[in-house]
């Protein structure tokens, strides 16, 4: 027996308040608990049933980001809600956060944006804790070493009032990339190979650590990226261990411990990688060398090929529905199919170096005749980091739309949506039938894929818009 | 808090053959707006039973059935993949559902369901494939003794998580366990935090 133990297991560890037996689930200490206006709403409702009080305050923090309006408000200062109830949902978590003395950030706070972009922008996501929201996309924040899952709102309710969650153990799955990433190849293309390999369902039960060299010559914003992408495959848990690219990126930011207390984090974050010696239930390796621009063509994130190829032969009647619903014919090759929309933005691919990537192929070209093209900052401090660096005026110039923060096409539950039969390539997560707006057709991409997509009109291959310098964008 | 207790269930089955239904398809975003659990039912699987002018489809499986007597549905593997919405279970219990029966049954979905009495049951390749091939079939759902069973003396069992299942046996959920456990919890503040 050896004590060698994972990122994974010393996370747990350390935050196991009751150990779990064959009658209970442990029950785990949660350091950081994000909310937003979607599902937190019928927890806050149990709370007061319970007459329960919120327990840690100090340790929750809100945002609004689903339904909130990416079009500026209009003269009188008012939002354009898609409806009233979105409105409503978005005034529930202001008066809830009040009620509960939490922190909001609020319609006109400068900190205010997608609950996945803002925690570690300032420094509240930090290597060794644990994070929990209500959106299964929190396992983004696994980038920086923290043990990071998505709940449901009973659960949310159950933080609100014991700041603890009742969880089994998962195994342990480790997926190394080996190897160096070719030019033009990113974070997401990284994901979606991954997801294609293992299965939509590959990571069930599992939480996933990824390692390897390619893993490690990510930036912080690709890590979060890949990490995102763990639900797609089925797992809640992703994550990367800390190292100095992850202490970099947190020092001096607003959250993060200063001074003396910053000196002992650091001692205890770099006690977190994984043993040497330790084991997983499942370890797989994916050669990271080989890996091309992906796309997905069908309706689940694993129905993802180089974008260079065509679409594969169908062997089940899922296959096949699928390929009928995205009207692409077998054996065509990808770039044959036209493209109507493009939305760059999402927890996934919304931050500085996305917008980078995209804002590199789209310099100087135009959008084609016909397409629309959305690109939604993550953050308000993304979206002023980008217009300091001219970025919005390079989108704008090539056609397409600079929209105010929040989780927009993704979810398509603002109003920011695509219309029946239209073929959308999208920088989020997922492809599911009618995500993006009823009938509407997802391919999904990494930035820089959707930047060529849209101004050639049809699904194009970046590589081949890439000036050589700084092909990388999201490797540092 | 007390909910209904889930002891056994026999009902008429609803199959959906689909691998990989997502909760995007059991409810759509757009009905994520509420800040209520009900009323959610009419929304279950919306657009697979509406046309893009709102209007009830005739084709659908899921509608031309008396709710009440087909309390199970069979799904394709991977079911409820996708999103953290609560929703989708309130949905499917909005709509009737009690028990839904898969290969395959996505995580948080599956944690979800069983903190609102829908009973998530996962069962072997080989008889998930025979229930998929018996739409309409009367199945018997037992908590108790952890089985599934149909017709002439077929049963499969299925693996639940022991403090999910006594608290749906009991009809109480999980809050009050946490809420006794405050002191370790104080206890686990003052030593870590």
């Amino acid at each position: 027996m050896t004590s060698a133990q994972s990122l994974f297991d010393k996370l747990w560890q350390s935050h196991v308040v009751v150990e779990e037996t064959a009658e209970a689930p442990a029950v785990l200490f949660i350091d950081l608990h994000l909310i937003h206006e979607v599902t937190s709403p019928q927890a806050f409702t149990v709370l007061k049933e319970r007459r329960l009080r919120v327990r840690r305050p100090d340790l929750t923090l809100a945002t609004l980001d689903h339904s909130t309006p990416t079009l500026p408000p209009d003269a009188k200062g008012k939002l354009p809600y898609a409806t009233k109830d979105a409105e409503r949902q978005v005034n529930a978590l202001i008066e809830n956060s009040r009620k509960h003395e939490i922190q909001l950030f609020d319609l006109d706070d400068p900190r205010r944006g997608i609950v996945h972009v803002i925690g570690p922008e300032l420094g509240a996501t930090q290597p060794g804790k644990t994070i929990v929201c209500g959106d299964s996309h929190t396992s983004t924040h696994g980038a920086f070493g923290a043990l990071a899952f998505g709940i449901g709102t009973t659960e949310v309710g159950h933080v609100l009032a014991t700041q603890c969650v009742l969880q089994r153990k998962p195994k342990s799955m480790r997926i190394n990339f080996d190897g160096r990433l070719a030019a033009g190849v990113t974070a997401k293309d990284m994901a979606l190979a991954m997801i294609a390999e293992i299965g939509a369902d590959g990571g069930q039960g599992s939480a996933i650590e990824f390692a390897g060299a390619a893993v490690g010559d990510l930036s912080m914003e690709g890590r979060m990226t890949l990490c995102n992408m763990s639900i797609e495959a089925g797992a809640r848990f992703g994550m990367v261990a800390p190292d100095d690219k992850t202490f970099a990126w947190l020092e001096g930011r607003e959250m993060a411990p200063q001074g003396d207390d910053w000196k002992r984090a650091l001692e205890n974050w770099k006690s977190l990688p994984t043993d040497a010696d330790a084991a997983f239930d499942r370890e797989i390796t994916i050669d990271a060398s080989a890996i091309s621009p992906m796309i997905t063509y069908g309706v689940s994130p694993d129905a993802a090929a180089p974008v260079d190829g065509a679409q594969p032969e169908t062997t089940t009647v899922s296959a096949r529905e699928a390929a009928e619903y995205m009207n692409f014919d077998e054996g065509a090759l990808f770039s044959t199919n036209k493209v109507d929309r493009v939305f760059i933005g999402s927890c996934t691919n919304s931050r500085l170096s996305d917008l980078r990537a995209a804002a590199e192929i789209m310099r100087g070209r135009r959008v084609r005749d016909g397409v629309t093209a959305l690109v939604v900052p993550g953050s308000e401090a993304v979206r002023r980091a980008a217009e300091e660096e001219n970025l919005h005026n390079v989108f704008k110039a090539a056609g397409a739309e600079w929209r105010l923060p929040g989780c927009s096409m993704c979810i398509a539950m603002n109003g920011d949506a695509g219309k029946p039969g239209e073929l959308v390539v999208s920088t989020s997560n997922r492809n599911f039938v009618g995500r993006q707006g009823k009938g509407v057709r997802t391919v999904l991409a990494s930035p820089a894929t959707a930047a060529a997509s849209a101004i050639v009109g049809y699904i194009a291959d970046p590589r081949k818009y890439l000036v050589e310098k700084g092909a990388r964008a999201d490797v540092a | 808090m007390l909910l209904k207790p889930f002891t056994s269930l026999t009902s008429l089955t609803v199959v959906l053959p689909q691998e990989n239904i997502d909760t995007d398809q059991i409810i759509p975003a757009r009905f994520l707006t509420t800040t209520s659990k009900k009323g959610l039912g009419d929304a279950a699987f919306y657009d697979w039973r509406y046309n893009n002018e709102g209007r009830l489809r005739n084709d659908s499986p899921l509608d031309g059935f008396d709710r009440k007597s087909h309390q199970i549905l069979v799904a394709g593997s991977n079911f409820g993949c996708g999103s953290s919405r609560e929703h989708a279970p309130w949905a499917l219990l909005g709509f009737g559902f009690q028990a839904v029966i898969s290969s395959d049954i996505a995580d948080i979905f599956k944690s979800n369901a069983l903190k609102n009495g829908l009973l998530p049951v996962a069962i072997d390749a080989k008889a998930h494939r025979e229930l998929l091939a018996s739409p309409g079939a009367e199945v018997t759902i037992d908590l108790e003794t952890q089985t599934v069973s149909f017709g002439d003396g077929w049963n499969c069992v299925f693996e639940v998580e022991a403090f999910a299942r006594r608290c749906l046996l009991d009809g109480v959920d999980p809050m009050g366990y946490l809420l006794d456990r405050i002191p370790e919890i104080r206890r686990f503040e003052e030593r870590a935090h």
